[in-house]
């Protein structure tokens, strides 16, 4: 059996987030569903971009690429089409993969592109000193909306599931458990999946709304959370302020490079 | 020598064709004139040798694409112009930064921002240097003909895999849209460079996908190769690819970078001289307007003025050795270009001799004629 230790970097640690920082988690998560998997190190490729959880590559042992401010998802494109025997991961966080970046994320999803993105949403921009994001929700205080927020905020899960994404689900930092088995179950999907993982930035979303230690902060989204079977049974106005965890959709289709192969087929001379 | 057959085709269409040729098997791009006819070429023909298009979402992505696609071991190239060459700057750096081969084709038009859509311009010249943040070099290839569409692609494909880094085809509208017989020579397989793979052997211990001890980049894998793992990142790193942002590397990666393309510029330039050998008059021009050069030297000549032609094939590295020896033949140089003197500001900062440079710009969205490059001479001349 292996270890989640087999897919890590030993001798970057410790490592750059604060205490309390939920990204630790994901990184875990990932190493863990690696091992579970048994997959050799060489079929996997892991591309971040840049934001405090975009230096998850810095802890992996497996190859990886690191890119520009939003376009992981873009690169990621270009490494699971020019090389379809790999597993491609795309590790981002909220302001990465779904604002700078979310064009690419609803494109990525509609084209059923065979990669695994895992969203790490802290609600705001961790990396830059806490201002707010597209998931940063309504009335909530960050470093640029002292004033409250007052833009609606995206489900990130449900603009996957509009745009065409063949798998997707979410899961909270509170429960690693859940992270591993969404990830294991995207990574196993061929096709476009999405993992998010509500996580927790004690230092900038959770000071500015007085959301106490990461421990508290942690519990308060367990205490947020509602299953997928719960769900079903509650009225919108319940489902109101709720996170609804688990397997949100599982509906796998051909993904882009099984479709462009059978074009490559038919008209090949070469 | 390969099989050669004659085709007539436009400049777009033989950039395609180069690219294949070179063993480009994958494309990412957003269509913008003039330089869509890549796109559709590129569409139509890569599937046909078992590679791959994909049109992304804007060319934002389609650059972040093709430094994914390259990592993977692929040949990569996009095709823009104007507006899409100013997305595509944050991931050029990417590409120089990460050291990932790859061309991009810039089909120049008149600008800034939409400019004259889609009429021919030379503006994107400082750009293709200069355009992404931070001290790198880079390389740039200009095509006067449609030949040079063919050909030089396959030399573009060459260099950027050589030297591991981005390389700019900067073709204009004139050339992407002008038809003409071109000679398609298959490459013999010598001709043809590849990025340079570790020795057999090579452990994951020893390998180092970097090397900032010279100045030539190190061997690399494509992602997914059976023994080693490949790291590559945007942020100043070290040998292992790792982040390291300490003085001392920032130092020496920037250094690198300059000096991995300036060290070969022997290896890199090609310049074409035409009627220069009792020249006292030189005309400099690259790209469409070479065109028109050479026309006003044949021109000149019939008035009895021993004018003559430097041509810049590469444009960067610029080719300082070809443009001073030029400066030192000549009392008077012409710089000839379709836009306000961006190439002649190179050519005066190596104007040691006294010699007077004189501008012939245009910039109305067609392309300069013969006599207004002679008008141009005669205005300035002493
Ligand atoms: C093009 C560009 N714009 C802005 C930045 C600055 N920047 C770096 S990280 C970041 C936000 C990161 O937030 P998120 O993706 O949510 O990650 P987190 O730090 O919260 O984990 C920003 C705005 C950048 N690096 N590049
Ligand atoms: S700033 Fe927030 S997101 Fe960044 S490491 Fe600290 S806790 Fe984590
Ligand atoms: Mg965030």
């Amino acid at each position: 059996m292996k270890s989640y230790k087999d897919y890590m970097l030993f001798d970057k640690l410790p490592q750059t987030w604060c205490a309390g920082c939920s990204h630790g988690i994901v990184l875990q998560s990932i190493a863990a569903v690696m091992a579970e998997l048994d997959v050799d190190k060489h079929d996997m490729a892991l591309v971040s971009g840049i934001g405090c959880f975009g230096r998850v590559d810095d802890y992996l042992d497996i190859n990886c690429m690191h890119v520009t401010h939003g376009r992981a998802l873009a690169a990621a494109t270009g490494v699971a089409l020019g090389n379809p025997n790999l597993h491609v991961l795309c590790t981002m966080g909220d302001g990465d993969g779904t604002t700078i970046g979310g064009n690419h994320l609803i494109h990525a999803a509609r084209r059923n592109i065979n990669v695994t993105a895992i969203i790490s949403n802290n609600y705001n921009y961790g990396q830059t000193g806490g201002q707010y994001s597209a998931t940063t929700p309504t009335h909530s205080i960050t470093q640029t909306s002292p004033y409250g927020h007052i833009e609606d905020n995206f489900d990130i899960c449900k603009l996957a599931i509009a745009a065409g994404a063949s798998y997707v689900g979410r899961a909270t930092a509170y429960n690693p458990v859940m992270i591993r088995k969404l990830i294991k179950e995207g990574m196993q999907v061929k096709g476009f999946s999405l993992i998010e993982v509500m996580s927790a930035c004690p230092t900038h979303y959770g000071k500015f709304n007085k959301l106490g230690e990461a421990a508290r902060m942690l519990k308060l989204m367990n205490e947020q959370s509602v299953t997928v079977a719960q769900a079903a049974k509650m009225s919108p106005e319940e489902l109101k302020g709720k996170l609804v965890v688990g397997v949100l959709k599982n509906e796998p289709r051909d993904d882009y490079y099984t479709e462009y192969a059978r074009i490559i087929e038919a008209q090949r001379i070469e | 020598m390969g099989k050669t057959v004659k085709k007539f085709m436009e400049g777009n269409d033989a950039m395609v064709a180069g690219a294949i040729a070179a063993g480009a098997r994958f494309f990412a791009g957003y269509p913008i004139s003039p330089s869509s006819e890549v796109a559709k070429g590129a569409a139509k023909e890569l599937p046909r040798h078992g590679g791959i298009y994909i049109q992304m979402e804007d060319e934002l992505s389609s650059m972040a694409a093709l430094c994914g696609a390259s990592l993977a071991g692929k040949k990569a190239f996009t095709a823009t112009s104007g507006p899409g060459f100013s997305l595509m700057q944050e991931n050029l750096g990417l590409a120089v930064m990460s050291e990932l081969p790859c061309v991009v084709y810039d089909v120049q038009r008149s600008g800034p921002s939409t400019g004259a859509a889609t009429k021919p311009a030379q503006g994107d010249l400082m750009q293709a240097k200069y355009g992404t943040h931070g001290d790198h070099s880079i390389i740039a290839l200009a095509p006067s003909s449609v030949q040079d569409c063919y050909d030089l692609s396959i030399t573009a494909f060459n260099l950027a895999e050589k030297y591991r880094t981005p390389v700019i085809f900067l073709a204009d509208e004139v050339i992407g849209h002008l038809r003409a017989t071109v000679s398609i020579r298959e490459p013999e397989p010598g001709e043809i460079i590849n990025r340079k793979a570790p020795a057999p052997g090579t452990t994951q211990k020893d390998f180092r996908p970097y090397d900032y001890s010279g100045n030539m980049p190190a061997p690399m894998v494509g992602v997914g190769d059976r023994n080693l793992l490949m790291r590559t990142t945007g942020s100043t790193h070290d040998e292992k690819g790792e982040f390291r942002p300490t003085p001392e590397n920032i130092d020496r990666v920037t250094h690198y970078l300059m000096s991995k393309i300036e060290d070969h510029v022997d290896d890199i330039t090609i310049t074409r001289e035409y009627k220069m050998e009792d020249a006292d008059t030189v005309l400099i021009s690259f790209g469409c307007s070479v065109r028109s050069s050479m026309s006003a030297v044949d021109l000149l000549r019939k008035e009895g003025v021993k004018a003559g032609m430097l041509e810049l094939v590469t444009v960067w590295p610029m080719p300082e050795k070809q443009i001073r020896k030029a400066l030192q033949q000549a009392k008077n140089v012409v710089v000839v270009e379709l836009n306000m003197g961006q190439l002649a500001g190179e050519v005066r900062k190596y104007n040691d001799y006294g010699c007077n440079v004189i501008q012939a710009n245009r910039t109305d969205g067609v392309l300069i004629t013969p006599k207004q490059v002679v008008d141009a001479l005669k205005g300035g001349m002493k």
